[in-house]
């Protein structure tokens, strides 16, 4: 009998092909469920713990022949990933939600169940690779279908973490594993897949916000650069940077959000051409080799889990936090989102986005223009 | 019991079923498969058979067949007998109250706390020692004029104590009030009757005791008034409407006269399988606490909290290890909270955590017992980690 292995399952197919290419490889497999928090009431809808997606994970391990137990860590959940999103907006930043959970729900608590169940590995149905450096380090890599790649929301984990898991369809494309889904008579996901915030339960993550963070929903002065007021913002948490849409002022020439200063509940607003920030700055990094570089390097930096990689070089600063100089500006570089540098294929970490500087000196690149 | 190696400890959740019990109940699938209420002869023998069965669990309660109610199971009897009472006794006198103990199964409890919140009545805990035991002399202090009914649970299915069902009766029926009793657990295990007991309302459920699941009864005292919940063709003297499913009624009647009547034969085997898992355990394991009463309690029954133990995590380690136990309900959702019986009994939430049933059944082995007594402290240990 070969190694053991905790699958994460989600009553997806993903994770029920995941589940069943590590029968088929001779593992001996056990499902777990986490069952995620959701506000009261909302339970049916939350989108990837639904008591329904609960009966479809059970019927795959039926199907499987494998155990399969559900773990609550709902109030884990909570006091965690819940409490980091509201943290977040209440200090003016867009967290996401979906780095903390893996860092600290499925490679916390998840694998943490798993080595005492006695498995060797965790395995998930993410799209990612795995690879052991000639040092003998675990690296990430990113997915062989460069479309469904989520090495991204995987950047935040550790030699540790990694070096006790398994992702099975990195090397597979979402059509193969859809078609091994029907090979292997695995009920397949009905919902198609969202990217909202499974907690929110398909509601606009405003009003979630506007129950639990007032004060980050409360009216204040849309201001441009020079101190000019031009409107009321609904509140600093309903806007983005690089956002045009819905700041309700006529103006000749269209506007895009550039900052928020959460002293004065104020946004500020400009043309185009002000837009968009050549610098970031991390605090601390996640090295996945866990020894950051001595000196500065050529690396592409993605700002987010669907912007593309840009350029950057990669300045590792003594207090453990990087800087970052893109080649050209990014429109749109979020304080609070995550910034993962990646060498070719290969992840080398990532870390959360503290301060961004550095007006724009170069013109816009291709696409940007084009947007 | 053994299945892909698997050792089954849970008798409390489930037993499977009496080969006789299925014997008895395969001719009323299609041979004599009629509507009892019907009134061709098709009827008539579905009937008859109904009637027996009615006998026999009455017979086996010391009650009379009209005061035998067949329902789906345990959970209903307990819902039809407490809404059901509390509702009448509000029509008939305008009583508010409902006295219940804390360690009741939730098909009491939140029968009870629904009752308190859509139907405005009061709803009063009575209390418990440390063993989760009522204390008669609280009942008797803590009913008042309004109570419209009394509930507490006959053996408790998370800790298995049995608490002192008669003299209960005893003070409810001094001072009038309904009292309904959950003997689930207890029906497998004591010898039921329902007039030393002086209960007016007693539900079992037929899968506690080697029958099918899906059907139970409850007992109603004559002349006791309650308001039926499912209303219909009139079935079950009108309390209980619904075409009767007779093969699950004519199995539990069965199983519960086999029960009744294998009480004593069993009781010593299993009171020794019991007593060597809790002198294993409390032996073998620190900080680990017997929960529940040490001698008065089920036969079959050895429960036990571990300090700082994921209880949830100790069921699945065990069940990989080949040995089906329970935290001590059947919830299969692990719920990280910790349950009100324990911590009624006064434990901590560092301790109910980690709560572990052990109940043992006709299949049940000393060898079973010796095997999982070897695994056990190694993975009480590697949960703790």
């Amino acid at each position: 009998m070969g190694a053991t292995v905790v699958v994460g399952m989600s009553g997806g197919v993903d994770s029920s092909v995941a589940a069943a290419l590590l029968v088929e490889q001779g593992y001996r497999v056990i499902g777990i469920m986490l069952r995620l928090w959701s506000e009261e009431g909302r339970e049916q809808e939350n989108r990837c713990c639904t008591p329904d997606d609960m009966a479809q994970a059970r019927r795959v391990a039926a199907i499987l022949g494998i155990p399969f137990y559900a773990v609550d860590v709902r109030e884990l959940f909570r006091d965690t990933v819940v409490q980091n999103f509201l943290d977040g907006y209440r200090a003016g930043i867009t967290p996401n939600p979906c780095l903390v959970c893996n860092r600290q729900i499925r490679w916390g608590h998840m694998l943490e169940q798993a080595l005492k169940l006695g498995a060797d590995y965790l395995a998930t149905g993410h799209y990612a690779c795995l690879d052991l450096a000639k040092n003998g380090k675990v690296q990430l890599l990113r997915a062989v279908d460069g479309k469904k790649d989520q090495s991204y929301v995987l950047s935040m984990l550790n030699q540790k973490q990694l070096s006790r898991t398994l992702f099975p369809l990195g090397g597979l494309t979402k059509q193969v594993v859809r078609e091994m889904a029907l090979n292997y008579r695995l009920p397949t996901a009905r919902r198609s897949e969202s990217q909202d915030l499974c907690f929110l339960g398909g509601e606009d993550y405003r009003t979630f916000l506007t129950r639990y963070v007032p004060e980050a929903a409360s009216p204040g002065p849309i201001y441009d650069r020079d101190g000019a007021r031009l409107g009321e913002h609904e509140g600093l948490a309903f806007y983005t940077i690089g956002q045009r849409k819905g700041l309700k002022i006529s103006n000749p020439e269209p506007l895009f959000v550039l900052d928020k200063k959460m002293s004065e509940n104020a946004l500020i607003v400009g043309p185009a051409e002000q837009l968009g920030q050549q610098c970031l700055e991390t605090e601390g990094f996640n090295w996945i080799a866990e020894e950051s570089p001595a000196e500065p390097f050529a690396a592409e930096v993605k700002i987010r889990y669907r912007a593309a990689l840009a350029p950057a070089e990669i300045q590792p600063l003594e207090n453990g936090n990087v800087r970052m100089v893109f080649e050209r500006w990014q429109r749109d570089i979020t304080p609070g989102q995550v910034a993962a540098v990646y060498l070719g294929r290969v992840v080398l970490g990532g870390g959360r986005i503290a301060r961004v500087d550095g007006r724009r000196t170069t013109a816009a690149p291709a696409d940007e223009r084009a947007a | 019991m053994e299945q892909n190696g698997s050792i089954y400890l849970d008798y409390a959740a489930t037993t499977p079923l009496d080969s006789e019990v299925l014997d008895a109940m395969l001719p009323y699938f299609r041979e004599n498969f009629g509507n009892p209420s019907s009134i061709h002869r098709f009827g008539q023998r579905a009937e008859a058979a109904l009637e027996q069965a009615r006998e026999t669990v009455a017979t086996a309660l010391n009650a009379r067949a009209s005061e035998i109610l067949f329902t789906s199971g345990g959970t209903e009897g307990d819902n039809l007998a407490l809404r059901g009472a509390a509702l009448a006794m509000r029509k008939k006198n305008g009583a508010q109250r409902i006295l219940i103990s804390p360690v009741e199964h939730h098909a009491v409890l939140h029968t009870a706390q629904q009752l308190a919140s859509d139907y405005d009545f009061k709803l009063d805990f009575l209390p418990v020692d440390r063993y989760g035991q009522v204390d008669p002399e609280d009942v008797e202090a803590s009913l008042r004029a309004d109570t419209a009914v009394v509930s507490v649970v006959y053996a408790n299915n998370e800790i298995g104590t049995i608490n002192p069902i008669a003299e209960i009766g005893k003070v409810c029926r001094q001072r009038n009030v309904p009292f309904h009793t959950d003997a689930v657990q207890a029906a497998a295990h004591l010898k039921m009757d329902v007039e030393a007991d002086q209960v007016n309302f007693l539900a079992v459920g037929a899968h506690k005791f080697y029958g099918p699941k899906g059907v139970g009864a409850l007992y109603v005292r004559r002349g006791m008034k309650i308001l039926p919940t499912q209303t219909g063709g009139g079935q079950e003297n009108g309390f209980r409407a619904g075409t009767q499913n007779i093969p699950y009624i004519i199995g539990l009647a069965e199983s519960l006269r086999k029960a009744q009547l294998g009480l004593d034969a069993r009781r010593e085997y299993f009171t020794q399988l019991r007593d060597r898992i809790i002198a294993g355990v409390t032996a073998s394991i620190p900080r680990a606490n017997l929960t529940g009463h040490p001698t008065q309690r089920l036969p079959n029954h050895a429960s036990f909290v571990f300090e700082g133990v994921d209880g949830n995590a100790l069921l699945m380690m065990l069940d990989l290890e080949g040995f089906a136990c329970s935290s001590g309900s059947a919830c299969r959702v692990g719920t990280p909270k910790p349950s009100e019986v324990l911590l009624a009994a006064g434990y901590s939430k560092n301790w109910a955590l980690g709560s572990l049933r052990i109940t043992v059944g006709h299949d049940s082995t000393p060898e079973h017992v010796e095997r999982f007594l070897d695994v056990l402290p190694r993975l009480v240990e590697k949960a703790r980690s």
